[in-house]
């Protein structure tokens, strides 16, 4: 009986952390999202979410999200592979995560000055005889930009999972016949699956609502569900549509957790994926 | 070089830096379908020759031929060899009909056929009906059934084995001695066994390779290096044994101590002094005045089979005794031996001359 007490006692912050910073924000949101701009009860933001400017807004959103993460997986999984092979990899890796220690408002500005008409990308660009031209406020400056930020969270559960995998596995695998290939297609990959997964939430998630890269960077010319709840809500003052949008960011958000979830190997029940 | 060779090492070197070499000159021949031993301490150099069959890693310098061909070069993908790791390398993310089914499913062989092949190979291990288990679910002979299942499937030339019995328990592991002999047997094929333990290396080979710190110390049948072993590094690693200096006096004699004893080894040089083993089942004990050795029993211990009597001469030279018969903690025994008994060793004795040394013996017995 007493461990029992104690044990309810020791969850007492957890519950309380849970509730006014889960359980009530989210509640908040929900409530919100069902008032228009004068205060009255009303389903419209719903039924306005449903129209073509907002089903492309979050088609964009999703879009962008997607180029993030498709182009932070290509450079991320070379990346922590490499990492895995040499001989101070816990140092590398450190290398590669510190820059995320790094307030991401600085580095945004960071990357103003460098893709800035008179930056030291267009003085290199000059060099070669070529004109300057204008890279912020285009989507290679966005994408780009959000990919260098999201590098280390892509890198490190990757790194991890390769990390764990037993070499003699790759041994057994070309003793078998595979190719480098086949071996990466059929042994690695399947074996590392989870940490890519962990990596795509880490990184898809959080693009889907960016907004400060999209002001800063993209300057305003790309507009996610994260820049059209912030202007929702501080430029038109608009609280129950933008509470809305993020209703609906949260609803996308669960769907891809499950989507990306961690499958135990029953997914592999008859080794037969696909 | 016969026909029937199948891997032959030509002075193969292999050092990972300029410090550490890990195989110093190794040149060996084996056989098609026999069951080899390279049998050694950890270090000595065995595994690498097992992953430079395989394909793992190349020489520094030398050549590996296979059926003839020179195979430095040939990755372990296109090599007609395969493996069954000390851990069994068996694939976490595929269940045992696709851990086995894997090399076949590469050479893409048809549904039918692969199906067919994969049960055959259970059927070979004890393990048909298991085909849809996982991996984790598997015990430890079972998981090392389904590697050498994996292996023999493809039907490889060799089938090599790093150290695969270290994980199971005593049982078991005496168990899948057998089970490995007997399997290598009937499929007819080349196995190479890695192992530190001699008990499974003389259980179970054609051939034995002894080898320390890189190099062959001496290679032959496992009755041959368990009764000729060529110098006190192999006596001591096969089995257990009493090794003492002693000087020859002349052909047949030997000294240990102050006292001669006859024996069968001939040939060397008068009062060179020389090593000499006498393995403990071959000591048998007596009463004082009837041995040829007088010793004092240490202590005893109870090994089923037989006791062990760990006992001292005069001189202080430990005398280890198996023997079925009991003998008092501290009294004095005395103990009887043939002279076939006494191996007498060289010192810095290459395999050659050791080899020659034995067969002029057996010339003279024939000629007698």
């Amino acid at each position: 009986m007493q461990t029992k007490t104690t044990k309810a006692f020791y969850l007492i912050p957890y519950y309380v952390w849970i509730v006014l910073f889960v359980v009530a924000p989210i509640a908040l949101i929900a409530y919100y999202s069902f008032f228009d701009l004068s205060g009255n009860f009303t389903l419209d933001n719903y039924q306005n979410f449903f129209t073509s400017v907002y089903l492309k807004l979050t088609l964009s959103s999703f879009w962008y999200a997607f180029l993030i993460t498709f182009f932070t997986l290509l450079i991320a999984y070379p990346t922590a592979y490499l990492l895995t092979k040499t001989r101070h990899k816990q140092l590398w890796l450190l290398l590669i995560i510190i820059p995320s220690w790094i307030n991401l408002l600085l580095k945004t500005y960071a990357f103003i000055g460098i893709f800035g008409l008179y930056g030291p990308v267009n003085a290199f660009l000059n060099v070669f005889g070529l004109e300057e031209t204008q890279i912020l406020f285009t989507d290679f400056s966005f994408v780009f930009v959000s990919v260098y930020i999201f590098i280390p969270f892509m890198i490190l559960p990757i790194f991890n999972s390769l990390d764990k995998l037993n070499p003699s596995l790759m041994d057994a695998s070309r003793d078998l016949g595979a190719s480098s290939w086949t071996t990466f297609s059929k042994v690695i990959l399947p074996l590392t699956i989870n940490g890519v997964k962990a990596g795509i939430q880490a990184v898809f998630i959080p693009s889907l609502s960016l907004f400060m890269i999209t002001r800063l960077i993209a300057g305003n010319k790309v507009i996610t569900l994260g820049t059209a709840i912030e202007q929702q809500f501080l430029v038109t003052q608009n609280w129950g549509m933008g509470s809305t949008i993020a209703v609906f960011l949260i609803i996308f958000m669960v769907i891809i957790m499950i989507i990306t979830g961690q499958r135990d190997k029953g997914a592999y029940a008859n080794g037969k994926n696909k | 070089m016969s026909d029937n060779t199948i891997i032959r090492f030509e002075n193969v070197t292999k050092s990972y830096d300029a410090e550490t070499t890990v195989l110093k000159n190794i040149n060996l021949e084996l056989e098609r379908g026999k069951f080899y031993t390279l049998l050694g301490p950890s270090g000595c150099g065995k595994t690498t020759i097992l992953r430079l069959i395989a394909g793992f890693m190349q020489p520094t310098s030398g050549s590996i031929y296979f059926n003839g061909k020179l195979i430095n070069n040939v990755p372990a993908n296109e090599r007609q060899v395969n493996t069954v790791f000390q851990d069994y390398a068996l694939f976490p993310h595929l269940n045992v009909f696709e851990n086995v089914a894997f090399g076949l499913r590469i050479k893409k062989l048809g549904k039918k056929v692969i199906e067919q092949k994969v049960i055959e190979a259970l059927k070979f291990v004890n393990l048909v009906g298991y085909e849809k288990r996982e991996i984790a679910e598997m015990s430890g002979g079972q998981r090392q059934r389904v590697a050498i299942a994996r292996a023999i499937v493809n039907d490889p030339e060799i089938i090599l084995l790093d150290e695969p019995l270290s994980a199971l328990d005593l049982k078991l592991r005496s168990e899948m001695q057998y089970e490995l002999r007997e399997l290598q047997q009937r499929l007819g094929k080349t196995f190479i066994f890695v192992t530190h333990d001699q008990e499974e290396a003389l259980a179970m080979s054609d051939e034995i390779f002894v080898l320390n710190e890189g190099e062959i110390e001496q290679s032959g049948t496992p009755m041959d290096i368990y009764d000729e072993p060529i110098n006190r590094y192999v006596a001591d690693f096969i089995g257990e044994s009493n090794i003492v200096s002693g000087t020859m006096v002349a052909d047949f004699r030997v000294k240990i101590g102050d006292k001669e004893f006859e024996c069968v080894d001939q040939g060397l040089n008068p009062n060179e002094k020389v090593d000499i083993v006498i393995r403990p089942e071959d000591l048998e004990i007596t009463a004082v005045d009837k041995g040829k050795m007088k010793v004092k029993v240490d202590t005893q211990l109870f090994r089923g089979v037989h006791y062990e009597l760990s006992t001292y001469d005069d001189e202080g030279n430990e005398w280890l005794v198996h023997s079925t018969k009991k003998a008092d903690v501290g009294a004095s025994i005395g103990l009887d031996f043939d002279p076939e008994a006494i191996h007498v060793m060289r010192l810095n004795e290459t395999e050659e001359e050791f080899d020659k040394r034995l067969e002029s013996y057996g010339e003279d017995a024939y000629a007698n």
